[in-house]
């Protein structure tokens, strides 16, 4: 299989694709006919209300669940992963929110639980303490997070600290492309703002980041491409020039669904028809300062 | 912010952030309640000792002799409680390794060597046996080892009366190399003193456990899988097999102490250990395991043990009636699981949930 960890993937090269993916349980369609690319060395947000698919969609690129149909393709080449570890193994990290690390163990310790470093052989094969406290140090100063105590429990952080532990791990780890479960969902302004600044972090380290939210506030903070994910279609997909903050504010309150919504209606005439003009318009001009969350 | 080279010059983030010193250090290791409370409980029963040998090498070896067989097997269900599981069975296990031993030296005639090695081995089986019934069906282990407890129990007089026709097997010491094995796991040591062997592997078990607990990949494992299961498993940890191991752990603790007592006294009752099941997980608390799991220390459990036997001698010692004793351990384990409670609540100060 092709190891993303290999070569460095050139800036603005697609390093992940998903082609006229689709994703059903039973009757359910969760995913319906995705299409969905993500460069290197850029923050891609998916954007999407409650139910819309973005844990369904995240699921199948780190490797949860496998689509039911549909390509998902690495460096070009399609690829089947049967367990998130198949997507480790390829360089793709999901960080998910509150379940990735331990509360009461230490910063270092969470830092490399689960790939711990060793020294010595046999029954004599120990944790190699000191140097692992200076990596999870020095990795944690290079994300610009001064961690004074590597020993105090992680639960002594605040939560946006806690997610910021989590996402120096994977990029450590060697993470080419990091997926974020809508890290700053549970979060208050100011520590949102400390996720964010280090998914720019992580991102000029070369790391793909895709940044589940929906909250459009924070993805066009640092978003370099958005998709706007509705009853598990893919209703928009904005490059930042392409979009502006107002446009997306909208997008997540419903526009696109009404809008679409009004065309048909439209389309079928009479008195349906007028309510839907009426509609379409107050859309297209929503309330200012109204709550989008 | 651009990307940073790594620099200790780089500003700190959160000034509210006291420096810890060394005595925070010290106060936030689980076993630091237990071992204030251990000086106290000592020099307690010094005054109150009758005899005048509490204090003593001679009333050491008592105390020693008694939380050593608590000792060994609580170490293995400290591991076990940081991993966030119990083993109700630990007790009832000493007694059925004692007359899987017994049986298979008088009633199939073997060496006592080789029945020691496949006591330990059928051990680890009952262990594997919890631990993947517990992973598997997803019930408490309070549950499952609680219906291992019982049904062992009903095994252990059942098979006993069947096969010998009373409740306990004698004559463990016809085996073949029954003075070796005596030597090594049930004799005395520094005459006239009379320490037993059993606080050297008390001892051993104590710094083993701390290893694999604080140094190595396993520990780190421990911990993760009582603390957080999910956050383990989405690190990559095996949090199914890292249980298992542990509840044979415990299970072949138990083997050991019940290998002992059986060599110890040449025969094994069929009610042998019942009842200490809870006296390990006291002396876990006591050490400062946590009841939820994720923290904890096997020095604490050796210290809690060494309270508990303590508080057995020092009673008897005192001229009380050791009816007691059970008095005190409840007092004990109350105050140490308010202490913990403390520490915890404590530890996720500052965690926004
Ligand atoms: N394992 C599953 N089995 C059945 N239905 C599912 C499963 N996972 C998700 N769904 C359904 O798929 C839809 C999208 O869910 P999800 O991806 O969790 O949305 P989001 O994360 O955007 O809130 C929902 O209708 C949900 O009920
Ligand atoms: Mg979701």
């Amino acid at each position: 299989m092709t190891t993303l960890s290999e070569a460095p993937v050139p800036t603005g090269e697609k390093i992940l694709e998903l082609k006229d993916v689709s994703k059903s349980f039973g009757s359910v369609i969760a995913l319906r006919d995705i299409s969905l690319h993500v460069e290197a060395g850029s923050v891609t947000c998916v954007l999407g209300d409650n139910g819309a698919g973005k844990s369904t969609l995240i699921k199948t690129l780190s490797g949860v669940h496998e689509p039911s149909t549909g390509t998902y393709e690495v460096l070009r080449k399609p690829v089947r992963l049967s367990s998130p570890r198949d997507a480790l193994a390829l360089g793709i990290a999901t960080v998910y929110q509150d379940l990735a690390t331990v509360p009461l163990m230490s910063v270092w310790r969470n830092f490399f639980l689960g790939s711990e470093p060793t020294t010595g052989f046999g029954p004599l094969r120990r944790l190699d303490v000191k140097k692992a406290k200076q990596i999870a140090r020095d990795e944690l100063l290079r994300m610009g997070i001064d961690i004074r105590d590597v020993d105090q429990p992680v639960g002594t952080l605040s939560g946006g600290e806690r997610q910021a532990v989590a996402i120096a791990r994977a990029v450590y780890f060697g993470a080419k492309v990091l997926i974020l479960d809508e890290p700053t969902s549970a979060l208050g302004v100011k520590q949102s703002g400390v996720v964010l600044k280090y998914i720019v972090q992580a991102k000029e380290r070369g790391v793909a980041v895709i940044f589940i939210t929906h909250n459009p506030h924070h993805a066009y903070l640092v978003g370099d491409r958005f998709f706007l994910l509705n009853r598990g279609r893919m209703m928009e997909n904005w490059t930042r020039d392409e979009v502006d903050l107002d446009s997306l504010v909208k997008a997540m309150a419903g526009g696109a669904e009404l809008e679409a919504l009004a065309h048909e209606l439209e389309s079928l005439g009479g008195a349906a028809a007028s309510a839907a003009e009426e509609v379409a318009d107050v859309v297209s001009h929503p309330t200012r300062g109204e709550d989008t969350r | 912010m651009a990307t940073m080279p790594a620099s200790p010059a780089a500003p700190s983030s959160d000034e509210r952030l006291a420096r810890t010193g060394p005595a925070t250090r010290i106060m936030r290791r689980p076993e630091f309640g237990a071992a204030i409370g251990a000086i106290v409980v000592f020099v307690l029963f010094a005054l109150v000792d009758s005899t005048g040998k509490f204090a003593s090498l001679d009333g050491i070896a008592r105390w020693t002799d008694s939380a050593a067989t608590i000792g060994i097997v609580a170490v293995a269900v400290a591991l076990l409680m940081i991993g966030g599981e119990f083993d109700l069975s630990a007790g009832v296990m000493i007694g059925t390794t004692g007359l899987v031993l017994g049986l298979l030296v008088t009633e199939v005639g073997l060496g006592i060597w080789p029945a020691i090695l496949l006591t330990f081995v059928f051990a680890a089986a009952v262990g594997a046996m919890n631990g993947w019934l517990v992973v598997k069906t997803r019930l408490p282990s309070f549950i499952v080892t609680l219906a291992t407890f019982f049904s062992l129990q009903g095994i252990n007089l059942g098979v006993t009366k069947l096969i010998t026709g009373t409740v306990r097997v004698a004559g463990i010491d016809r085996g073949a190399g029954f003075d070796s094995a005596r030597a090594v796991f049930a004799t005395d040591l520094w005459e006239p003193y009379r320490f037993r062997i059993a606080v050297i592997w008390w001892i051993a078990f104590t710094v083993i456990a701390t290893w694999l607990l604080t140094r190595t990949q396993f520990g780190n494992w421990i911990f993760a899988v009582g603390g957080d299961a999910n956050a383990a498993r989405n690190s990559g940890v095996p949090v199914h097999r890292t249980k298992i191991f542990l509840f044979m752990g415990t299970a072949m603790s138990a083997a050991l102490v019940g290998i002992m007592t059986a060599l110890r006294l040449r025969s094994v009752q069929a009610g042998q250990g019942v009842g200490q099941e809870f006296t390990f997980i006291i002396a876990a608390v006591v050490g400062g395991c946590l009841l939820t799991g994720g923290f904890g220390s096997a020095i604490g459990a050796t210290v809690g043990a060494s309270i508990i036997g303590m508080a057995f001698i020092g009673i008897a010692f005192a001229g009380w009636n050791t009816d007691w004793s059970f008095l005190f351990l409840g007092l004990i384990l109350f105050m140490a699981v308010m202490v913990n409670t403390l520490i915890s609540r404590r530890a996720s100060a500052g965690a926004t949930k």
